[in-house]
């Protein structure tokens, strides 16, 4: 703490070893790199170019400032993030029920969990919105006889359709990954467990489970990352997301452009927001398997700055 | 499949007092692996209160028959029992039913095992991985079984790791929790499959000393092991098995010192 900046007692000595001779560092001239410099000028040269075209394009931005809080842009944002975390939760949800199924012994199970996700990876999720979207052609009813009934049009609203176009396909990709992390986990585990006494469902749920977490998370994450951005895809079955709600306010003030940056701002802003959660989710799942956790980074930034206010010793 | 009938129906009483139920009792045991016939028709019985250990080159089916004892494997012919019970089959107006997971489990929970790999749990601490069994197999509260566990990493020293990770415990620290984690469920049976062959060999002594304990105080253990040293002091019974039989059987020290067979002097020459 302060007491390093003070160099008092519990600075380190600098020119001693415990009980050994004082010793000097050795101070050499480093190798100059040219090769960077002239990369880096030529790189610069080139972002500055790139600067100056848009300075010089034909952008209303203060259009961009203007909308960026407005109330229906919002609203998109908010429908963003609801579609793509409740797509992302039916996703996780089918994702262990199929990879638990392709893993169990019964041939039944496994193949129709082979087929799932062969159908649902295989085809594009586009093709799957659309389908879902024009249920009614084929099914005008919904009749789950003595539960209910209804027209498959009232049934299959904008946001139905677009949580089972993305929320089915995001399960085939999830069961392949939980199917991934389940077989990660040692076999001595499932050993360990049933020596003592638990019961395979047992050990799934506290043995293996948690810990293929750690192998899950990464690409979960990234899975989420990517959801938040293929939800724009879902304008097509007329719900108003991010990208539906700015590109309507585009073409009506004919700021096109103008309001797609608006939608890149608002997509970098909540993927950088959950790629810093990914960070801390990962790290909690990592306990056990390493001896010290990596530093958060506002724990870098402390590091760093107590190395900072370190005196110099010349 | 596995008749009634074994070709050796009774073997000879094995070092066991008669009278006495045995603890563990095999009869004509044979276990393959597809083609691979690992175990040849296996007999022999265990003592209440036996330290009972099973030496013999890797591939002879000391393991695996370890593993038979609380049906990790299925057995293919012959019997098994222990403490009377038939191992992993309800006999049932004369034919063997196999028994559903849940009974599998109900009578693991008597029989502890320790691993040759440790087999800790990494994303539990020493204490809830000593806690684990009592919880979720005995249904105890949380602070019965933490009372437990307590004491016993005190009895294998480690009451000031309790708190530590298996990642952050030496080879040894993570073997004696692993005996510890097994003893929570206070079993009648112990099983050690090789419990020192993965430590460094100054490591190797402070389990030994956990089982030389446990032998005192009068548990029944199967001990794997390749510690000619510990089954001499410490044995009751040895058994020499090759080839997936048993070659010989007798007192630790006079199998060991006085082998009568001439694969047993093989291998005791390589490995004494």
């Amino acid at each position: 703490m302060s007491g390093v900046t003070t160099g008092g007692p519990d600075s380190p000595p600098r020119d001693a070893v415990p009980g050994g001779q004082p010793y000097e560092a050795i101070r050499a001239v480093p190798v100059r790199h040219y090769g960077r410099w002239v990369a880096g000028l030529v790189v610069l040269a080139l972002l500055g170019w790139l600067g100056y075209a848009f300075s010089q394009g034909n952008i209303l931005w203060h259009t961009v400032g203007d909308r960026i809080f407005d109330h229906t842009v919002l609203q998109g944002v908010w429908h963003t993030l609801l579609i793509s975390i409740c797509s992302m939760a039916m996703g996780l949800v089918l994702g262990v029920l199929f990879a638990v199924m392709r893993l169990s012994r019964n041939p039944v199970t496994g193949a129709v969990a082979w087929l799932y996700i062969w159908f649902f990876r295989g085809t594009p999720v586009y093709v799957q919105l659309l389908m879902w979207f024009n249920l009614s052609l084929i099914f005008p009813v919904i009749n789950l006889m003595p539960l209910y009934k209804n027209n498959t049009v009232a049934v299959i609203t904008p946001f139905v359709a677009a949580l089972l176009g993305l929320g089915l396909n995001e399960g085939a990709y999830m069961a392949e990954i939980v199917r991934a992390g389940i077989q990660s986990v040692d076999e001595g585990q499932t050993e360990a467990a049933h020596a003592l006494g638990m019961t395979s469902v047992q050990t799934m749920r506290r043995i293996v489970l948690p810990q293929a977490m750690r192998v899950i998370i990464p690409p979960t994450g990234n899975e989420f990352i990517n959801m938040l951005k293929t939800s724009s895809l879902v304008s097509v079955v007329q719900y108003t997301e991010l990208l539906r709600a700015t590109s309507n306010i585009g073409s009506d003030t004919t700021a096109v452009m103008e309001l797609y940056f608006v939608a890149s701002i608002w997509y970098l802003v909540l993927t950088s927001v959950f790629s810093v959660g990914q960070f801390y989710l990962e790290r909690r799942y990592a306990r056990g398997s390493l001896r010290t956790l990596p530093p958060t980074p506002w724990q870098k930034v402390r590091a760093s700055l107590t190395t900072v206010r370190r005196p110099k010793v010349a | 499949m596995s008749t009634p009938s074994t070709p050796s129906t009774a073997g000879p009483a094995k070092g066991t007092p008669s009278g006495v139920q045995p603890m563990v009792r095999a009869e004509g045991v044979h276990k393959s692996f597809g083609a691979a016939h690992i175990l040849k028709g296996i007999d022999l019985e265990v003592a209440p209160r036996e330290v009972f250990c099973l030496i013999g080159p890797s591939g002879s089916g000391k393991s695996t028959f370890l593993r038979c004892v609380n049906h990790l494997e299925q057995i293919n012919a012959g019997r098994l029992w222990v403490d009377g019970e038939l191992v992993g089959y309800r006999e049932h107006g004369g034919r063997l039913h196999e028994l559903r997971d849940r009974e599998v489990a109900a009578k693991r929970r008597d029989i502890g095992m320790v691993f040759q790999r440790f087999n800790l749990f990494p994303h539990m601490t020493a204490l809830e991985n000593v806690m684990e069994g009592p919880v979720m197999v005995r249904k105890e509260t949380k602070a019965v079984a933490r009372e437990r566990a307590g004491r016993l990493l005190d009895r294998v020293g480690l009451a000031d790791k309790a708190a530590n990770y298996p990642a952050q415990l030496s080879g040894g620290q993570q073997q004696r929790v692993a005996i510890a984690r097994a003893l929570a469920m206070e079993p009648k049976l112990m099983l050690f499959d090789e419990p020192t062959s993965a430590l460094d060999p100054e490591l190797v002594g402070e389990v030994l000393d956990v089982m030389r304990g446990l032998a005192e105080d009068g548990m029944t253990m199967i001990v794997v092991t390749h510690e000619m040293g510990f089954a001499r002091e410490v044995g009751d019974a040895l058994v020499f098995m090759d080839d997936g039989q048993v070659v010989e059987t007798g007192h630790p020290r006079e199998v060991l010192t006085n082998p009568r067979h001439d694969r047993t002097k093989a291998f005791l020459s390589k490995v004494l």
